[in-house]
């Protein structure tokens, strides 16, 4: 039987950046990674701009069989795993063959929720979380006249707008009572709906599909507060979950994702996990959502892999904060971090402002929000900032002292300034 | 993988006048529309000193492990971090990866937009006008010689923060395993050179002789292999004791009968490994064991010899002086000295500040070296004998010397007096310097070494008032 010192399952952010940081400290030991996929890793982050064109599937690939030789890795496709052995340190897949392993890492990401809608199966609907997902939207949006969307999300969002550009009439249904939960709050989520109001969208939130029926080549969706939608491309977005069904019959626990520790070690001898597969906890120790964040997916595969190669330098992963870059019609919006929980105590201080743009016509907004004089949250639309130095303000917990109104005022400039004197 | 040159920034330096945003909007622009500076200098609110943002060019760059599109990449030969329009999709996740504000939406392009080192030639450094920035090049000693073999044992015990242990590894892994190396007693036997417990401490012959001899050894070492026809490198890493004072019989002799040696004085001014005795290296003033501070006696009371001068004057092969602080310039010297001692005599003196016996923090060696330097307290400079004197970077626009003396505990005592007298020698030094490199052709070639000297940058800045 085969076997790898380092196996790691999934190729894309979390389980690349793994195989780059035991390389980095173990130059001898065998490591191989391996896709489900027929084709070199590619981000799912990038598929939006599949369908919608800016970008094109034979250049998406993240990395070519250079990369891998150039790290001496074994990079294999079209390998799906059906079960983990941990107590035989054996993986098992769907073609029969078995890979023994020294370490492994799951990083098998996510796969998308389908609610439970009744006559969703019985109807033609579209996902999006895969290359093959992409290219089928892309191919029925380019014909599509009426479109429904579940879920305003990046995702829903991103396609609701794509379609809204080919002059296709596009509802996006969201359950929720705003666009864009989890990253914005209710008056920056009302400035982007408006942005798509304005471009013909129709945002229908706090609403949900009781049912969808078949109607021709396409569907009608039912709406719990009456009315429908006919549609002729239906997206489910409906949020993502943890791809886990291989590991049903192993040792490897699984709560709402893989359980970890602060080194993204399992609770199985030997098996790590990282990125959209594992439970993150929240940096914030809260109930605010963490997980399905590209760069944190990365941070997951960077502890996990110095942890499997017994890198000293190994620091632990402080947790997930949310992160969100995103630009819809020409606008902006960024947000890293938590809002102020609503029931708030006086060390809390939130601190807002917008105003029109005069070139544009749209408004502009930024709040940040502060807990004992740390930066708890930023989130903008059309004021730019820098995400990654907010995220590590976050991080250190910097006290900003007296910078609170000049962080308001000019988020960028002060942001540098503060980090720049922080790294000297 | 190989080293990369860096833009380096010295925030105390920086004046905040905007130049270098200046340059690289006009070097970024195309067609007219003004574009966003990749270099962003911004007021700190909390002082009054300028920051800076800026591509660090990572080794690890997270912006690229962050971008779902492919649209980054770190190009393994010049280091640049690498953006391609054609593949970017405008996510700005590389933003969330960048802790330095590195890489940024620009309204004006549409896109992010980042730094790329203008190819190797980047203009924010050259308009800087007061050296607060500037481009690294060093890196590329590590690609030239990165492969070569250390031919010393790993566990030098040298004193923390000793730059002694740069010397020796540097100059023996580029001269070479064939090599029969001297050390006399001094710093770099005490450091393991000659080894412990009948190992050697060099993967070369190395042997220990005495504080007398060295040049005396190495002539017959370097004869003898040669009539066996066997061509060696004779070379000696000594202190200054064993080159200025005690050994300078023998050297001298070596010198001026145009023995081909490679000879390099380690100079640490002083006999540093015995408890810090005065040389004839010792500058005036300086506190010694020898010359202690109390009473009468307010450190050396007598001037260093100006040892390379004096090799100079046996018109050697090749004679230079160096500086750990100027490791590019170092290793430039290092090459012909090692080329020259195929012909006849090189020396090479390379100043060695000393944490303990000169008493500053350990971290601080290569900022002293390079105040010496910078002060003309140091000067580097070159000989050849059918090129005369070449200044190695412009003297005429040192630092006071105080802004040296000061760094030093040996030199804490100093009266006015003392401190006049030191900055009226390191100015006739610098004037009997500055005439020998007239005699030759020297001066119209000093260009500077490295990063652009202050001495330059204070020039520009100085223009700039008086216009």
């Amino acid at each position: 039987m085969e076997r790898f010192d380092y196996l790691v399952l999934g190729a894309s952010h979390a389980g690349l950046e793994a195989v780059r940081a035991i390389r980095a400290h173990d130059a001898k030991g065998s490591i191989a990674i391996l896709n489900r996929e027929p084709v070199f890793p590619y981000s799912p982050t990038v598929l939006p701009y599949v369908v919608s064109g800016r970008s094109w599937e034979d250049r998406i690939a993240l990395h070519d069989s250079s990369w891998f030789e150039g790290l001496h890795a074994e990079y294999r496709q079209q390998a799906l795993a059906t079960g983990v052995d941990t107590a035989k340190a054996v993986v098992h897949f769907a073609d029969g063959k078995e890979i023994g392993y020294g370490k492994l890492l799951l990083a098998t990401g996510s796969k998308p929720i389908i609610p439970p809608i009744t006559g969703l199966d019985g109807v033609p609907y579209y996902v999006l979380r895969t290359l093959d997902d992409a290219l089928a939207l892309r191919k029925a949006s380019g014909s599509a006249q009426n479109a429904v969307i579940l879920g305003a999300g990046l995702v829903g969002m991103h396609a609701a707008e794509n379609l809204a550009k080919r002059k296709c009439k596009v509802t996006i249904i969201e359950m929720r009572d705003q666009v864009l939960p989890g990253y914005f709050d209710a008056q920056a989520a009302a400035l982007v709906s408006g942005v798509f109001l304005q471009n013909g969208v129709e945002v229908l939130t706090r609403q949900r599909v009781t049912g969808v029926e078949a109607n021709g080549a396409g569907c009608l969706v039912n709406l719990e507060q009456g009315g429908q939608r006919r549609a002729d491309l239906l997206l489910v977005a409906t949020g993502v979950k943890p791809e886990t069904g291989y590991l049903a019959a192993s040792s490897v626990e699984v709560d709402r994702g893989i359980i970890v520790d602060e080194f993204m070690r399992t609770r199985a001898p030997n098996v790590w996990a990282a990125g959209d597969v594992v439970q993150t906890r929240s940096f914030f120790g809260d109930t605010t959502p963490a997980g399905g964040i590209l760069p944190d997916a990365v941070e997951q595969g960077r502890t996990a892999g110095m942890d499997m190669a017994g890198d000293p330098a190994a620091t632990p992963y402080p947790g997930g904060i949310p992160l969100n870059t995103y630009n819809f019609f020409g606008s902006r919006a960024l947000s890293v971090g938590r809002q102020a929980p609503a029931d708030a105590g006086d060390d809390w201080e939130v601190l807002s402002r917008s105003g029109e743009d005069a070139r544009t016509g749209r408004t502009h907004y930024l709040k940040i929000v502060l807990r004992e004089g740390r930066l708890q949250g930023i989130f903008s639309i059309d004021v730019l900032f820098d995400p990654g130095i907010m995220w590590e303000l976050i991080l250190r917990q910097t006290d900003l002292g007296e910078l609170r109104q000049q962080l308001l005022n000019n988020p960028q400039d002060t942001g540098r300034a503060l980090m720049s004197g922080l790294w000297r | 993988m190989s080293a990369t040159n860096t833009i380096a920034f010295k925030a105390e330096l920086c004046n905040g006048c905007g130049d270098c945003m200046a340059a690289c909007t006009s070097a970024k622009s195309i067609d007219g529309a003004a574009a966003q500076s990749r270099i962003q200098i911004v007021a700190n609110p909390l002082n009054d000193s300028w920051e800076l943002a800026l591509c660090r060019q990572c080794g690890d760059p997270r912006c690229v492990a962050d971008c779902p599109a492919a649209a980054l990449s770190k190009d393994a030969d010049d280091g640049v971090v690498a953006w391609n329009a054609d593949k970017c999709v405008n996510c700005l996740l590389c933003t969330a990866g960048c802790v330095y504000g590195g890489i940024a939406f620009s309204t004006a392009a549409g896109h992010v937009v980042k730094c790329d080192q203008c190819a190797g030639d980047p203009q924010c450094v050259k308009t800087c006008p007061t050296g607060a920035l500037r481009y690294l090049t060093s890196a590329r000693i590590y690609n030239r010689v990165g492969d070569l073999e250390d031919l010393f044992v790993p566990g030098l015990g040298g004193c923390q923060g000793c730059n002694t242990e740069i010397i020796m590894r540097h100059t023996l892994r580029r001269v070479g395993p064939n090599t029969v190396l001297a050390t006399p007693p001094g710093c770099i036997p005490g450091m393991g050179s000659v080894g412990y417990n009948g190992m050697a401490g060099t993967k070369v012959p190395v042997f220990h002789p005495l504080l007398t001899n060295t040049a005396s050894m190495l002539t017959g070492i370097r004869r003898q292999y040669k009539r066996k026809g066997r061509n060696v490198t004779a070379m000696a890493l000594a202190g200054d004791g064993g080159t200025v004072d005690v050994g300078f019989q023998s050297l001298s002799g070596a010198a001026e009968r145009g023995e081909e040696i490679l000879f390099i004085c380690v100079d640490n001014e002083g006999y540093m490994n015995t408890g810090a005795q005065r040389s004839g290296s010792t500058p005036f003033g300086a506190w010694t064991a020898t010359t202690p501070v109390g009473g009468k006696s307010q450190g050396k009371g007598r001037e260093a010899k100006n040892m390379p001068l004096l090799m100079m004057m046996h018109r050697c092969e090749y004679v230079a002086t160096a500086s750990t602080a100027y490791m590019e310039d170092l290793y430039d010297k290092l090459e012909k000295a090692l080329a020259a001692s195929e012909r006849g005599f090189a020396y090479l003196h390379i100043y060695s500040p000393c944490t303990s016996g000169w008493r500053f923090p350990a971290h601080k060696n290569i900022e002293v070296a390079r105040k010496a330097v910078e002060s003309n307290f140091a000067i580097l400079w070159e000989y050849q004998p059918d090129q005369g004197m070449r200044l190695s970077r412009p003297i005429n626009d040192p630092v006071p010397v105080t802004e040296y003396l000061k760094l030093l505990g040996k030199f804490k005592h100093l009266d006015a007096q003392q401190i006049q007298h030191i900055q009226a020698h390191v100015v006739e030094q610098a004037q009997m310097i500055r005439e020998l490199a007239g005699i030759g052709k020297g001066v119209e070639r000093a260009a500077p070494i490295g990063p652009v000297g202050a001495g330059t940058a204070r020039a520009v800045d100085q223009d700039r008032l008086s216009r």
